[in-house]
């Protein structure tokens, strides 16, 4: 083995997965995850917390709409607050896992494979979570359905022009591309775990869910096809998503909104943030199921190392605001600025350049990116800096635009971090129900890592020694 | 349940708010019971409510059985009356909607009006209607038909006749009523030894007197600004509150545009004791403590040459070389027989016996200013009136005392001791609106019918009289004070409609029955007005002024609620003060200098006493406002006010004693740890250097024509994606002018009640969530202890490129062919994305069912039945009445024609006394509106933003003495 | 091992699909259901306290519409005659008819007649009855035969899309003044050559201004 591991060192970096693996030793260690029957206690206790926290929204949503939008604390002229906050924010993380699944595929960086699966069940809920607030911000969100161009006995179509009808067309295409990459994706596992049931609920269950998957050639072969065609399809969303979610405040005339510059810095904001996230996902799931032979540091680096870069374009957004601000000489946008450093929100501007600049800089030291501990709280961090990002966008933008006697200030209320936290607390009881249920590491996948996926001159393993390896028991 | 909730204890505010502010996070308060909420928790999960297919509700019609000749169901009918406040009218058209008046409009053919309107006539419709308005006639808390009261007052004459009515004492406002005055007359004529006596807490006591000093006789003076150059005003708040105030603001406004559009400009001067919509419009403004008034008017009037009588050595004073005061003086010399000397009514007789004697001296009198008799039926001085009948009262003198009016208990001097001494009397009969602190210590309490229900008269400031005539039969069977009379009389089921036309019947030209009906139909009594009287000569009064010295306080009528009498009406409540934007609260007003002299801070409570009377009230700092004084408004802190009124600010009435109704030098005030909050719906009056409120001075813009425009860049037409809207038949056009808005809020009300606004409450105030569709923004720049102030109205701009109509996903809010911006309620889902993209902040969102308050009984007939009343959740502002707009285009379009200029009229531009506010067509280059467009004056605010606005404004023109800058200072 | 058969692969297609298929047929069966009369109450007669027949007064007697809608050229609302108007004719014809005693009660205690509305506009919606009637829209345009009804019902849907229908293209159903209280009036001439004359001779409004949503919506 030691040579394996040293190939992998000549390679530079840890491996994507630590050697000693066989087809058999993946697939046991990652189904029994699932098919194991007793429940571990910190998921019990983890499941829990977050259950209670989503059914607080759901009373938060009930009460919203009983009562009100008064609830929260908008007003003029702050009237989005931590309904749109929370909404970019979740779409922001929701990125990693197409970029991770899609654009890296289409890389072909195979370090990918072991982090994809959950990083795109995380995309797919933290979509969902974000996709409740355009619902729920609504005055009338009964009415909600008339963002959609339906034939209707009012003669009447949405308003084009509006990014909002834009958005509706952008996450919900992303939500159901990202969901059929995902599902495409598990099918095979699917089919793993069905044969390695035992109990008949569970075949039954997952039976249904691999749509008769036998693992034939031609299988495989369309698989592989439609996976392809996926990708490419996921591809250009992760970017035009946050684009469009960008044109929000791009198209409106409030400064601190209406910058051409949105479209590229909310997207690398979104991967910043994405990645961010799958950090702190990925970092307690491999230990708690002692996964770090697939989720190596090799994967905790590469994404460390994404996190530098996206990070870095973010924080010459930041820059180029200001700068814009000054260059253009404009009133209005000079204010804006001194308004966001020196006004009354100045705390949350320079927490958020604490979070999102200063932070990720250690980023540059390999100690850094080696140490999970380290990684996960930069991770920490710069989630909640891109929570700020968003705060000082739309409420510090808002509070102060151009008449004086219109400037007021915004002050959330019990209802909006209930609402706010519920969402977390969605967020995670699905995550839960996940790790639970489905594979959190696509098995057949990894198995492709395995020497055995090697024959001889696989430019990918370049180690003779390999072939005539004993298999281990 | 639903039912029961629109009664309960917040019914006229949003049902969910507290007035008064709860604690923040969890609020609002009222649940939503659980079983409710869950009811909601299950709907929510099932998405309910997003079905498609909604069915009409069915509707009844029900037409009369006999229907009147006049009435056309759905068009409305106007009617002439008029409405007094002090005992001054102001002639009124009332609009009403199958029977019930929902809108007051100025009587343009009335003085006092001239088609304008003050703030508390637009509300008065709301005080017709309020829910908590007292609806049955009470004794001892039971309720009594009216043969019982009759039956009472049977009583109080067998008892009186004996011994000739020495027991019997009535108390009314100030009467300017020729009926009310008869039917008194003749009570005394019957019962000699009965005593009438009149006490108003905003009482004209001061004018009175101090006309006695100079003439002799207690005349009353008229002012006539067309004619004045240059006015000189002694603390006198004569463009915001009474007499006249309406009037005099047209007339300053008219010669202000003259001015500006190239005519003699006239000049204003103002030293006030507090800072008022007046020093706000200043040419010159002086911030005086209001005990320096009288010695600086002294020095003006030495200057002036007055003669100063024997005894006062000293001449010119203080102020002898003040630079203000001897520009001033200059100014008025060189403007001789073309200026005007004003005393304010909360300073001492001395200074408006020293005004009289300037306006003398200047020969003003007879030109600017005329001397008629007085207005009020018995112009006696009401503090002696009221000590006397304390007195009375205490010796027990009093057997029954009639309350016709008023609210003494509440608002007699806190050292006269009324309460106790009204407790020794045996009868105590009250007669009012609302169930008040002096109805509670009555065993009668008559529920009084609002003026819009009863036939009355009334006098105007210059004596021309209006018939009273009712718009809706009284709706909780009110009483007049004529009924009451009547009651006394020997024919106590006279009505008072008989009784008025009794007073009138032989005093009426020609037919009597013709010239009553043209009375009605006009408003007003031709010829009724006063006489002139030729005065002149009038003393230089020898009183030596008072010292002042260290912290002083002065007493103001509310802005909004006057003297209290509107504390309970929620659209003078939540209607910003003119200057601090402060709602359901009054202040303790403070310069911001003696704040800091003091180490207090807005919202802190002060302890302020006067004489060992103390109240407790919140600091707010005022630019402006003098040193070392502590201005406070009356009306507030009532405890039987009602649902709204009691409960919101401070009773000032309670340090406010008889030797210092206005003012006092003898005042503590103490800091202490507490805090309230207050309200305001402008929290930032700099314009940080943003050419917002644009304001030149004439000297400027003789020089350069084109200052205005260059104080901001507009970009041409076309700069925009978007293809320009091409304009349809009609382009509807608003420009205001702010060198003649006075900052009065008129227009405010006036459109809270044509469009069927909702009042918040103060908690939402707060939160920033007021829904008036215009506002009036204040700006105070420069230095902050005399700052330069300007008005702005502000309604929606209806943008030709309006970035609202942009970003709405549904298409709620679109741009018609006639230039509007439509919002169209029954389409907005309520994404708000309008209001954050509204670069004014015009826009308003019902983020609670606020339209409930529209439920309570009394409240829906206050509707506008024209404009659609608005659901929770969906976003509202300004349509420049839309519903006006639509009515003058179909009665065009029925005879034929284009709506001419004037046709239309929104109802801002109607209530404006100053007539700052023009409406109309821009495509017609003849329109007032294209006219005032043309002006070198007029820009459109934040032009630069491209939005091409269809509201413009006219910069404001001011004329300041070559000789002082702008703050006063040489 | 498999647990279920190859066959059941069919089943998994077929649901795919179906699913789409389903809520498609759903969302129809909910569009349709809002066009419907049961939504719009169309063609639906409605209780009312008096059985009064337009075409027995109408069709048969060939009374003037504005004989009873007294304000339908003058004001908004075309007006429902008070009782005061039913008398004029029934305190002598009729005048013992059982059929018409809640009319002679509502005279005799002046207690209005309460009709239930039958053409019903939501609250937010404002119609002129006067401004239509004179530019040459006929009563039968929007309320039908109504001298062939024996009982009063909503003749359209009265949906916004069919407001615009006319307000989009009114050449489609003016018709000369004279003829505007007719009923089963037919266009001498081809309505669109009518139609395009009359929308010059009556300054008709453009499209653009008849479509503006402030026009009917305040």
């Amino acid at each position: 083995m030691s040579d394996v591991a040293g190939s992998g060192r000549r390679r530079g970096g840890p491996p994507v997965i630590e050697p000693g693996h066989t087809y058999a030793s993946v697939t046991d260690k990652i189904s029994s995850i699932v098919l194991s029957r007793r429940t571990p206690l910190f998921w019990v206790l983890g499941f829990f917390v977050s259950f209670l926290l989503a059914m607080g929204l759901l009373v938060a949503v009930s009460y919203l709409f009983a009562k009100g939008l008064g609830i929260w604390g908008i007003n003029q002229p702050v009237e989005w607050a931590f309904d749109i906050i929370n909404f970019v924010w979740w779409i922001g993380i929701g990125h990693a896992g197409t970029l991770i699944s899609a654009i890296l595929l289409l890389l072909r960086q195979e370090w990918r494979t072991s982090i994809n699966r959950f990083a795109e069940a995380m995309t797919l809920f933290a979509v969902a979570c974000a996709g409740l607030f355009p619902l729920i911000h609504l005055g009338r969100p009964w009415l909600a359905y008339w963002l959609f161009p339906y034939p209707n006995t009012m003669a009447l179509w949405p308003q084009w022009r509006s990014p909002l009808v834009w958005d509706v067309f952008a996450v919900g295409t992303y939500a159901t591309v990202s969901f059929l990459f995902w599902f495409v994706g598990l099918i095979p596992d699917l089919a793993t775990l069905r044969d390695r049931a035992r109990r008949k609920g569970f075949q039954i269950f997952y039976g249904m869910l691999a749509m008769g998957w036998r693992g034939s050639a031609l299988h495989w072969h369309r698989y592989e096809m439609a996976y392809l065609l996926l990708a490419g399809l996921a591809t250009p969303l992760v970017i035009s998503v946050h684009t469009v979610v960008s044109f929000d405040f791009a198209v409106g005339i409030i400064p601190g909104w209406h910058s051409t510059i949105f479209p590229p810095y909310f997207v690398a904001g979104a991967i910043y943030a994405g990645f961010a996230m799958v950090l702190l996902l990925s970092i307690p799931l491999r230990k708690v199921y002692g996964l770090e032979d697939f989720i190596t540091l090799r994967h905790l680096q590469n994404m460390a190392k994404v996190m530098l870069a996206t990070g870095l374009v973010v924080g010459y957004g930041y820059v180029m605001e200001a700068f814009m601000a000054w260059y253009s000489a404009n009133p209005f946008e000079k204010y804006m600025i001194v308004n966001r450093m020196k006004g009354p929100y100045a705390p949350a501007y320079w927490a958020l350049m604490l979070c999102n600049i200063v932070a990720p800089q250690f980023l540059w030291f390999k100690r850094v990116r080696s140490s999970p501990p380290a990684l996960w709280t930069i991770a920490l961090i710069v989630s909640i800096g891109m929570w700020l990002e968003r705060f000082v966008i739309i409420v510090v933008s808002l509070h102060r635009d151009f008449l004086p006697s219109a400037w007021g200030m915004y002050r959330p209320t019990g209802w909006d971090w209930t609402t706010f936290v519920g969402t977390i607390g969605l967020f995670l009881a699905l995550m839960f129900l996940f790790i639970r249920f489905l594979p959190m590491i696509s098995i057949f996948e990894m198995r492709t890592l395995v020497p055995e996926a090697r024959p001889l001159g696989k430019e990918a393993v370049p180690d003779d020694s390999v072939a005539d390896e004993p298999e281990p028991a | 349940m639903k039912e029961s909730k629109v009664h309960g204890p917040k019914s006229n505010v949003a049902p969910e708010l507290p007035v008064h502010p709860a604690g923040h996070a969890f609020t609002p308060g009222d649940g939503l019971d659980r079983r409710e909420l869950f009811k909601f928790v299950g709907a929510s999960l099932a998405l309910a409510g997003a079905t498609a297919c909604t069915r009409q509700p069915t509707e009844k019609i029900v037409p009369y059985v006999r229907q009147p000749e006049e009435i056309v169901p759905g068009k409305p009918l106007f009617y002439a009356t008029a409405m007094s406040v002090g005992g001054l009218a102001t002639g009124l058209l009332v609009e009403s909607h199958m029977g019930r008046p929902t809108k007051v409009e100025g009587n343009p053919l009335h003085p006092a009006s001239l088609g304008g309107t003050d703030a508390f006539a637009q509300a008065a419709v709301y005080g017709l209607y309020d829910p908590d308005r007292s609806q049955t006639l009470l004794q001892l808390g039971e309720i009594r038909p009216w043969s019982a009261f009759l039956g009472e007052m049977r009583l109080v004459l067998e008892e009186e006749r004996p011994r000739r009515g020495a027991g019997l004492r009535i108390l009314t406002e100030t009467v300017s009523s020729p009926t009310l005055a008869r039917q008194l007359a003749l009570l005394l004529a019957a019962l000699p030894a009965a005593r009438w006596h009149q006490w108003e807490p905003a009482s004209r006591d001061n004018a009175r007197n101090g006309a006695r000093m100079a003439f002799g006789t207690p005349v009353n003076a008229i002012y006539r600004l067309t004619d004045a150059d240059v006015i000189l005003s002694l603390d006198a708040d004569f463009l915001a509150c009474g007499p006249a105030q309406s009037r005099l603001a047209r007339e300053f406004a008219a010669r202000r545009r003259e001015g500006a559009s190239g005519g003699a400009m006239n000049r204003l001067y103002v030293v006030e004791s507090a800072m008022t919509p007046t020093g706000a419009r200043a040419d010159h403004r002086k911030p005086l403590k209001a005990a320096d008034v009288e010695a600086f008017a002294r020095s003006i009037a030495t200057q002036l040459g007055v003669g100063a009588p024997t005894g006062t050595a000293e001449s010119g004073g203080r102020f002898a070389t003040d630079s203000f005061a001897r520009a001033a003086a200059a100014d008025l010399l060189r403007h001789r027989g073309r200026s005007a000397v004003i005393a304010g009514d909360s300073q001492p007789p001395a200074v408006h016996a020293i005004a009289h004697a300037m306006n003398g001296m200047l020969a003003n009198a007879g030109r600017t200013v005329v001397y008629t008799d007085p207005v009020e039926a018995n112009p006696e001085d009401q503090l002696e009136s009221l000590r006397a009948l304390v007195a009375d009262m205490k010796s027990g003198a009093v057997s029954t005392v009639l309350v016709l009016g008023g609210n003494p208990v509440y608002n007699a001097p806190a050292d006269l001791g009324f309460r106790d001494a009204f407790r020794k009397v045996a009868r105590r009969v009250h007669l009012s609106l609302e169930s008040d602190e002096t109805s509670v210590e009555c065993q009668w309490h008559v529920a009084e019918a609002h003026f819009l229900e009863s036939w009355s008269d009334a006098r105007a400031f210059d004596g021309t009289a209006s018939i009273v005539q009712p718009l809706i039969a009284p709706l909780y069977g009110g009483r007049s004070a004529h009924e009451v009379l009547a009651a006394l009389s020997d024919q106590p089921e006279l009505s008072a409609y008989e009784t008025v036309r009794q007073t009138w019947s032989g005093r009426l030209p020609g037919n009597f029955e013709e010239s009553w009906r043209r009375a009605l139909h006009d408003g007003l009594i031709a010829g009724s007005a006063f006489p002139l009287r030729a005065l002149t000569g009038a003393a230089l009064p020898a009183s030596e002024p008072v010292v002042s010295s260290g912290l002083e306080i002065t007493f103001r009528v509310d802005p909004t609620i006057h003297d209290g009498r509107f504390a309970n009406n929620g659209w003078l409540q939540e209607l910003p003060k003119p200057v601090t934007s402060v709602t359901w609260d009054n202040v303790a007003a403070i310069s911001p200098a003696t704040a800091a002299r003091l180490g207090v801070a807005n919202e802190d409570v002060v302890e302020l006493s006067v004489s060992g009377r103390r109240v407790r009230a919140p600091v707010w700092i005022v630019s402006g406002h003098p040193d070392e004084s502590i201005g406070v408004t009356l009306g507030y802190g009532r405890t039987a006010a009602g649902r709204l009124g009691s409960g919101a600010g401070f009773d000032s009435y309670a340090i406010r004693t008889s030797d210092a109704l206005w003012r006092s030098g003898a005042v503590g005030v103490r800091k202490t740890d507490d805090r309230w909050r207050v309200a305001v719906t402008q929290e930032h009056h700099s314009m940080e250097g943003r050419h917002l409120a644009r304001a030149v001075t004439s000297d400027e813009l003789s020089r350069n024509p084109g200052v205005v425009q260059e104080m901001g860049e507009a970009p041409a037409a076309g700069q925009t994606l978007y293809p320009p809207h091409p304009s349809h038949d009609y382009a509807w056009g608003m420009a205001i002018d702010l060198g003649s808005c006075v900052g009065c809020n008129a227009c405010v009300v006036a459109c809270t009640a044509e469009n069927n606004v909702p009042i918040v409450g103060k908690d939402q105030v707060l939160r920033g969530r007021e829904m008036q569709w215009l506002r009036i923004d204040h700006y105070a720049e420069g230095d902050p202890s005399n700052p330069r102030h300007s008005f702005q109205p502000i309604p929606c701009m209806q943008c030709e490129n309006a970035p609202c109509e942009l970003v709405c996903p549904v298409g709620a809010t679109v741009h018609s062919a006639e230039g509007l911006n439509d919002m169209v309620y029954n389409r907005c889902v309520g994404t708000k994305y309008c209001a954050n993209n509204c670069p004014y902040k015009v826009r308003r969102f019902n983020f609670f069912h606020w339209s409930k308050q529209f439920r309570a009984p009394s409240m829906r007939m206050l509707a506008n039945p024209d404009v659609t009343v608005r659901w929770r959740g969906v976003m509202e502002k300004c349509t420049y009445c839309i519903q006006r707009i639509n009515e003058g285009k179909i009665r065009a379009e029925l005879e034929n024609r284009r709506v001419r200029d004037g046709d239309v009229v929104t109802a801002c531009q109607q209530a404006c006394p100053a007539e700052a506010i023009v409406f109309g067509d821009l495509a017609d280059p003849q329109s007032r509106v294209s006219q005032r467009r043309r002006s070198p004056l007029s820009y459109a605010l934040l032009a630069e933003l491209g939005t091409r606005p269809r509201t413009t404004y006219l910069a404001k023109v001011e004329s300041p003495n070559t000789h002082l800058d702008a703050e006063g200072r040489a | 091992m498999q647990i279920f058969h190859r066959s059941t692969n069919f089943l998994s297609r077929v649901s795919i699909f179906g699913a789409f298929f389903f809520i498609g047929i759903l969302l129809w069966l909910f569009y349709d259901l809002e066009a419907s009369p049961y939504t719009t109450q169309q063609n639906t007669a409605r209780e009312q306290p008096v059985q009064f027949s337009h075409a027995h007064h109408v069709g048969a007697i060939g009374i003037d519409c504005r004989y009873c809608h007294t304000s339908v050229e003058k004001a908004a609302f075309a007006g429902i005659p008070p009782t005061k108007t039913c008398m004029n004719c029934h305190s002598q014809i009729w005048a013992q008819s059982p059929y018409l005693e809640p009319v002679r009660e509502s005279f005799r205690t002046d207690k209005s007649l309460e009709w239930t509305r039958v053409n019903d506009l939501p609250d937010f919606v404002y119609f002129d009855h006067s401004v239509h009637v004179n530019k040459g829209i006929g009563c039968e345009t929007c309320h039908g035969r109504v001298d062939q009804m024996p009982l009063m019902y909503q003749a359209e849907s009265l949906q916004m899309r069919w407001c615009l229908d006319c307000h989009r293209n009114p050449e489609k159903y003016l018709r000369p003044k004279d003829q505007v209280f007719t009923m089963g009036w037919t266009p001498p001439v081809e309505q669109a050559v009518l139609g395009e004359r009359l929308k010059r001779e009556y300054h008709i409004r453009s499209r653009v201004v008849l479509e503006s949503c402030s026009t009917c919506h305040r």
